[in-house]
């Protein structure tokens, strides 16, 4: 067998299998409510094999719940970008206006998801936008940073080489300052999606609305555990699948 | 008036440990249409003394004039190839040029911009590898792009600092042989800062020798009198060089030995540019 595989195919599946058997056990012994992975299974399984049906607004299938949430991640991760990146660059370009904003940026970066859903519902009085305006409240600070990591760390010979040719400044930010920061955007854009997507299970619990977090929370309201589980796989499985796109986007746009 | 005139130029940087005197009064004059080489050991403050002239960096004290008018800022007037090439890796070898093309010539055409771009890169010989990024170029022809982007800038005098101070001997020779081609179809004023006399003495016809740092002067200046246009074979032969050789050589050598007389050289720390 060659190497490649083993160490690419064989043994990812050895470490899920070894949390199979865990979880079969501790189910089995330590909490008797956990249900197995068979049972999981065989409760999910219309979920997954048929992910676009539709019984009621609580009750969809596993793909309709995730693009709910991805519509709603997308919205939000998109308004993240947009005050995210000309807030970075602000801060790298402009000495004045970092030492005006950094402070606010650090002292809000820590808060959490869970404080700011409550504060969106009363600026918006409805859900949907409160959502949205909490993940990107969240999301965006590694944008912002990164990008005015990157915008700071513009080595000075691609600037002295704008100098010499008496670029404008439009034409320098155009030419030199947006290609070069570019790498470091795409990291922050990387991260910040990461970050969108964690706070959507969160937003949607509090909130109630239709996607895989309300579902989530639902059924762990009625009691149908196995849900919880097969709700927490797709988020997991979903935030891989994002986070790998976004690095090929990320690896594309890095230089040498 | 000479066409380039530097006086009295001085310049120190603040590090840590305390002031560096890089340079001490440096004196150097440029005709229009010459090769003037300065040559010095590694770290005596050739690149401060280019950055100087760019306008990159503001001296302490002494004046620069170009054409008779003071140089206080950078400018394509004074085009540069930097040692480290400073190519911009997410053009290719077309944009890196056109850059500059574009920038100096914002009147011109679209269509006459483009032909003189391509003009250029023939001339380095890189018309075959003009759509490649930086990162898939060797070290020579980076460099080559840098001497494409200097001559870009129409300058009216093209400083090159050390550019050649980073290629193996073989590609180094061959670009040597192509600046001294280029030098003789465009024969645009030149100071090329090296730290190699041969190569000090195959292109330039004067030569300063400058002191090791700190406080770095300019030894007068050493005429070359080989005629052109020159080939590189033969050369070392014939006594003009010989001689221009051996002046320098002495010169250098006796400056630092008047810096350190004991004997080995204290390496001097490259002077670091906290340009802007």
């Amino acid at each position: 067998m060659p190497i490649d595989t083993y160490q690419k195919v064989i043994l990812p599946l050895l470490g899920a299998a070894g949390v199979l058997v865990v979880w079969a056990i501790v189910s089995a012994t330590l909490a008797p409510d956990l249900p197995s992975p068979l049972r999981t299974w065989q409760e999910s399984r219309r979920y997954i094999l048929d992910p676009f049906f539709k019984d009621g607004e609580m009750n969809q299938g596993m793909g309709r719940l995730a693009f709910y949430s991805l519509v709603r991640v997308g919205k939000g991760f998109a308004l993240a970008l947009a005050i995210g990146t000309p807030i970075g660059f602000l801060l790298g370009l402009s000495r004045r206006f970092h030492q005006s904003f950094d402070p606010i940026v650090q002292f809000m970066r820590p808060i959490s998801p869970l404080a700011w859903l409550p504060l969106g519902l009363v600026i918006f009085q409805k859900s949907e936008p409160a959502a949205i305006f909490t993940i990107a409240l969240c999301a965006m600070w590694p944008t912002v940073i990164n990008t005015a990591v990157g915008v700071r760390s513009i080595s000075q010979d691609y600037l002295n080489v704008g100098r010499v040719l008496k670029l404008s400044r439009t034409t320098t930010l155009r030419r030199i300052v947006i290609p070069a920061t570019l790498p470091y955007v795409f990291t922050g854009y990387r991260l910040s999606l990461g970050l969108a997507w964690l706070v959507i299970v969160a937003s949607e619990m509090l909130t109630g609305t239709p996607g895989v977090g309300g579902f989530l929370w639902q059924e762990y309201n009625s009691l149908v555990y196995s849900h919880i589980i097969l709700s927490v796989l797709t988020i997991g499985a979903i935030g891989f699948v994002l986070d790998r796109l976004m690095g090929l986007v990320e690896a594309r746009v890095r230089i040498s | 008036m000479a066409y380039l005139e530097v006086r009295g130029l001085r310049k120190s940087y603040r590090a840590r440990g305390g002031v560096t005197a890089v340079l001490g009064g440096v004196d150097l004059t440029l005709d229009e249409g010459e090769f003037v080489a300065v040559v010095g050991y590694s770290g005596s403050g050739k690149t401060t003394l280019v950055s100087l002239i760019a306008g990159l960096v503001t001296p302490d004290a002494g004046e620069i004039r170009l054409d008779g008018a003071p140089v206080t800022e950078p400018g394509p007037e004074r085009g540069i190839v930097f040692q480290q090439y400073s190519l911009l890796p997410w053009l290719s070898v077309r944009g890196n040029v056109a850059l500059a093309v574009d920038a100096v010539n914002p009147a011109l055409p679209a269509s006459e911009r483009r032909r003189l771009t391509e003009e250029l890169i023939a001339l380095v010989n890189l018309t075959p590898a003009a759509w490649k990024r930086p990162r898939e170029l060797s070290g020579g022809m980076r460099q080559r792009v840098a001497v494409a982007r200097g001559l870009a800038m129409q300058p009216k005098l093209l400083l090159m600092d050390e550019p050649f101070s980073a290629l193996d001997a073989l590609t180094r020779a061959t670009l040597q042989d192509e600046l001294l081609r280029i030098w003789g179809e465009r024969r645009t004023t030149v100071m090329l800062i090296t730290n190699d006399v041969d190569e000090a003495i195959l292109l330039a016809d004067r030569i300063y020798p400058m002191t090791p740092g700190p406080n770095a002067v300019l030894g007068p200046a050493i005429e070359v009198g080989l005629p052109r246009p020159r080939q590189r074979r033969h050369m070392s032969l014939e006594p003009a060089y010989q001689k221009a050789r051996q002046a320098l050589v002495e010169f250098l050598r006796a400056a630092r030995s008047r810096l350190a007389p004991t004997a080995g050289h204290p390496r001097q720390p490259q002077p670091r540019a906290p340009i802007q």
